[in-house]
């Protein structure tokens, strides 16, 4: 199927991704870093390999590396590589993969992350890439490096490498009963060998740490307060900044005034054009003297809420470039003569990210240098941002990411990145810049809303003959339907947002799945077919065909029918190699319409599992956090202004508002493993909208469902048709 | 500014502070005592939380000049002779985190409830830990954490 998945939609037009390649490798001195052992580097370019086994001292290594392993010299081994880690768990996952092709014990893997000076240039973490990615990567260099090894040992004993084998970190020859260990074969040495992607890899049957549930790297720290930040980060003489906020969006400063700002304390104000900012000695002040500035600001008229969905079909992207259009058969052929013809709308709202920890940052300038620490899903990305905004060579500019409070799509940019590195430019000191809750509901970017078209046609027997599918700025995650229609039209059409919009966990997938499976389910009902076999009989895939089963089992799908009190709703599909169905069960209280969402069975097979769980951890944690989005998470803004900034307001879901949740793993270890951070999130909203139709008959195309009054704060959402 | 003498972990500790200055900006700023997170300052989240005379307190509400005579616990302050807490080791245990930034504040919020509480229902945690919040979602997690210290402690609750 032609059509393209954009991992991002606020990049999606640019080349960003090709956009920085210039780490320079050869400026690093490896011998000086590592100090000698083994080094292997992974290139796609297969002619390097042909060069493997040369020593590091002085010549180039390739430039186009996507992670490096070092053994060094007392048996320690450090990987290296862009990715970061946010709480999807991939620190252990991957040195879970690692430990398993170099047959080391887990805990002899250090993982190094998200440092722009000392990992291989990385696009970013997201779109569930690092597993079917990094994760093969890291096991080739890991089995590269076993094999070099296995051949050192080869070499000192003068045997056939065939005969001796590699586990535990040793490697042993049988017949002497003799062994020596990593560190004992890589001691004063200094290899440097480079591979591609061409080794043999660990079976996963034969998988002994890789596919087990190794606890979280570093858990201890998360639990006794030791674990540093992005935001608990401190440099000697740090100062701490903030920045004055505009009225709105696309304000432009009509009046400033800041003496009283100036007056205080140690204060520095910082100007540049609209950017104002302070510096001061501590947080209070820095707060203190942001509040005694003065300024006027013209923001000009903009849409809001009201009338949001007719704004986005009518206004699209300027550029006039459509996305492509996906077209099979006639789909105006066959609806015209399908028996049940059903045609309708479905909206998505604009939804924060909200993760715990805003964006923060701190900066600091040495000789010329720039380093920054800041939480963000793309290191090299937010490098990037530096170097474009401070006209600095890429070597000259190093962002480092402490293990954050999370993203979820939220944190592909570096807005606190740049800002603390001017205050500190300004200031000669390091300087710490961190969001409040306010300035990440307004200055972030938040998931696209959309709207979304479906006109389909089926059988009276329940056979789906025609699909057509319009998402109208939401994005085309997802957009293609599993299900088997002949006649097919599915669009995505980017329109120019009033908001700033960006990435978000699963994308448009959850908009894409949420107008799907609505509209499966009105099928169903209207060719008077169970949910369930409806599906069923659509479906060929049958790795979607197992999931449904698993789910519709473990729910004990059809025992019982739903009552005006209590419905019964099911949703499935798949998106970037993870496959789902969700069942759900809701209660209905019919006198105040107020819905509580009482039970969840999700199935999620994804390949081979690498860590189950971490990956229960994963879709458990999608699952709940999609309760919000479905039920009355929304961002309400008008006039360049969004009006519920605060959590008050702002509904999280929260412990009250979760059910029974059961989660059903499949494994198929025959499947190269598929990211799980996202897919998880899809399949609830439809399933609670199908089983809220269940029990009312009153259909609710609007996510969110159940969207919160001011006065309301009862863990229960209230619906209104 | 002034100078205040606050009681944090069982230690004394002078601080110079203007007595508005949320105690979550004192403990984070000028102690270095990072565990409590800023995640709202809005007494919402509950990230700031610590103990303030065993009861679970958004730091984020409270202002440093009128915690003088009270005992302050951070997350820091529950390992003993490094051994963790009874909840602290349910929560590794159970692996209740993801990113780990509500940990400090859930850690807090359920230690001062067992301490009301010995053996408290689910009803009774959900509610008890309504004012965490945890984004990334790990709250079944978090619920049997719980309940696993409430098992693993003395009947007594005399562990801390
Ligand atoms: S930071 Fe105190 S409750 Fe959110
Ligand atoms: S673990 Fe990330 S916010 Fe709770």
């Amino acid at each position: 199927m032609s059509l393209h998945d954009q991992s991002s939609p606020e990049f999606a037009r640019g080349s960003y991704h090709e956009a920085s390649r210039s780490v320079q490798l050869d400026r690093r001195d490896f011998l000086k870093v590592l100090g000698g052992g083994v080094l292997v580097c992974l290139t796609p370019t297969s002619a390097w390999t042909q060069e493997s086994g040369r020593t590091f001292g002085g010549h180039e290594l390739p430039k186009d590396v996507s992670a490096w392993l070092h053994i060094a010299a007392v048996g320690k081994v450090t990987v290296f590589t862009g990715k970061v880690e946010v709480g999807q768990n991939i620190r252990t996952s991957l040195a879970q993969q690692v430990a398993e092709e170099l047959r080391v014990p887990f805990d002899s893997i250090t993982m190094v992350m998200g440092d722009t000076d000392l990992t291989p240039w990385d696009m970013g973490t997201f779109g569930s890439r690092t597993t079917p990615t990094m994760g093969p990567q890291l096991r080739t260099m890991a089995a590269a490096a076993r094999e070099t090894l296995v051949q050192m040992a080869a070499q000192r004993w003068q045997v056939d490498a065939a005969t001796l084998t590699a586990a535990d970190g040793k490697v042993t020859d049988s017949k002497q009963s003799r062994s020596l260990t990593y560190g004992e074969l890589t001691r004063g040495e200094k290899l440097v060998k480079i591979v591609s992607s061409e080794e043999r890899l660990t079976p996963v049957t034969d998988w002994k740490i890789a596919g087990t549930a190794v606890p979280k790297v570093g858990g201890r720290d998360f639990v006794t307060g030791a674990h540093k930040f992005p935001s608990d980060m401190v440099l000697p003489e740090m100062r701490f900044g903030a920045v004055l906020r505009p009225d709105g969006f696309n304000a432009t400063l009509a009046s400033l005034d800041t003496s009283a700002a100036e007056k205080l304390h140690g204060v520095q104000v910082v100007r540049d054009g609209d950017f104002v900012g302070v510096v001061a000695p501590d947080a209070y002040t820095a707060q203190h003297a942001l509040s005694a500035i003065q300024a006027k600001w013209n923001v000009p008229a903009q849409p809001s809420n009201e009338g949001l969905y007719e704004y986005l079909k009518n206004n699209p992207e300027s550029s006039g470039e459509e996305s492509p259009q996906h077209v099979a058969g006639s789909v105006t052929q066959a609806i015209a003569s399908a028996d049940l013809q059903l045609e309708n709308q479905y909206t998505v709202a604009y939804i924060a990210h909200a993760p715990l920890e805003p964006r923060a940052a701190v900066a600091t300038w040495a000789d010329g240098r720039l380093t920054v620490w800041t939480g963000t899903q793309r290191p090299f990305g937010v490098r990037d941002e530096l170097v474009q905004a401070f006209h600095l060579p890429a070597a000259q500019v190093r962002v480092i990411h402490p293990d954050m409070g999370s993203g979820y799509g939220g944190k592909h940019t570096g807005e606190a990145a740049i800002e603390a590195a001017r205050l500190s430019k300004a200031a000669g000191k390091p300087v710490k810049v961190i969001w409040t809750r306010q300035e990440e509901f307004t200055w972030a970017y938040l998931r696209p809303a959309g709207l979304i078209e479906i006109k389909a046609g089926a059988r009276r027997d329940g056979t789906l003959v025609a699909w057509e599918h319009h998402n109208y700025n939401s994005g085309p995650a997802a957009i293609g339907t599993p299900y088997d229609v002949a006649n097919q039209i599915i669009q995505y059409h980017p329109a120019r947002s009033p908001l700033r919009q960006g990435s978000y966990r699963g994308l448009a997938a959850t908009a894409n799945h949420f107008a799907r499976e609505s509209h499966m389910d009105a099928l169903a009902h209207a060719a008077g077919l169970d949910p369930l076999a409806f599906r069923l009989k659509n479906i060929s895939d049958t790795r979607l065909r197992a999931v449904l089963q698993a789910a519709a089992e473990k729910f004990g799908w059809g025992r019982e029918k739903s009552t005006p009190g209590r419905g019964f709703g099911m949703a499935c599909g798949t998106d970037k190699g993870g496959y789902i169905a969700t069942c759900a069960e809701v209660g209905i209280d019919p006198a105040s319409r107020k819905v509580r969402i009482r039970r969840i069975v999700e199935a999620w097979e994804s390949g081979a599992i690498v860590n189950p769980d971490g990956l229960r951890n994963q879709v458990m944690g999608a699952i709940v956090q999609s309760i919000g989005g479905a039920l009355f998470e929304q961002i309400l803004f008008a006039n360049g202004r969004i009006l519920n900034p605060h959590f008050a307001q702002y509904r999280l879901p929260r412990f009250s508002d979760v059910p029974r949740i059961e989660v059903v793993l499949l494994e198929r270890k025959d499947i190269p493993s598929a990211g799980a951070g996202e897919t998880g999130i899809v399949g609830l909203a439809p399933a609670v909208a199908n089983a809220i139709f269940a029990a009312t008959g009153t259909r609710l195309r609007s996510m969110p469902m159940a969207p919160l009054h001011k006065e309301q704060h009862a863990s229960s959402a209230q619906f209104h048709s | 500014m002034a100078e205040f003498l606050l009681h944090v972990n069982g230690a004394p500790l002078h601080v110079n502070a203007p007595a508005d200055e949320s105690l979550l900006s004192v403990l984070r700023n000028r102690l270095h005592l990072t565990g409590p997170k800023y995640g709202c300052g809005e007494g919402q989240c509950g990230a700031c939380t610590v103990l303030l005379d065993g009861e679970a307190t958004r730091s984020c509400l409270v202002a440093v000049g009128s915690v003088a005579n009270a005992k302050i616990v951070t997350i820091e302050g529950l390992e003993q002779n490094g051994k963790l807490s009874a909840v602290q080791q349910a929560f590794l245990d159970e692996g209740a985190f993801q990113c780990g930034y509500c940990t400090s504040g859930m850690i807090l919020s359920a230690t001062s409830l067992l301490q009301r509480t010995h053996k408290p229902t689910e009803q009774q945690i959900v509610e008890a830990m309504d004012g965490n919040l945890c984004r990334c979602g790990t709250y079944p997690r978090i619920v049997a954490a719980i309940q696993r210290a409430a098992q693993s402690m003395p009947a007594k609750g005399a562990s801390r």
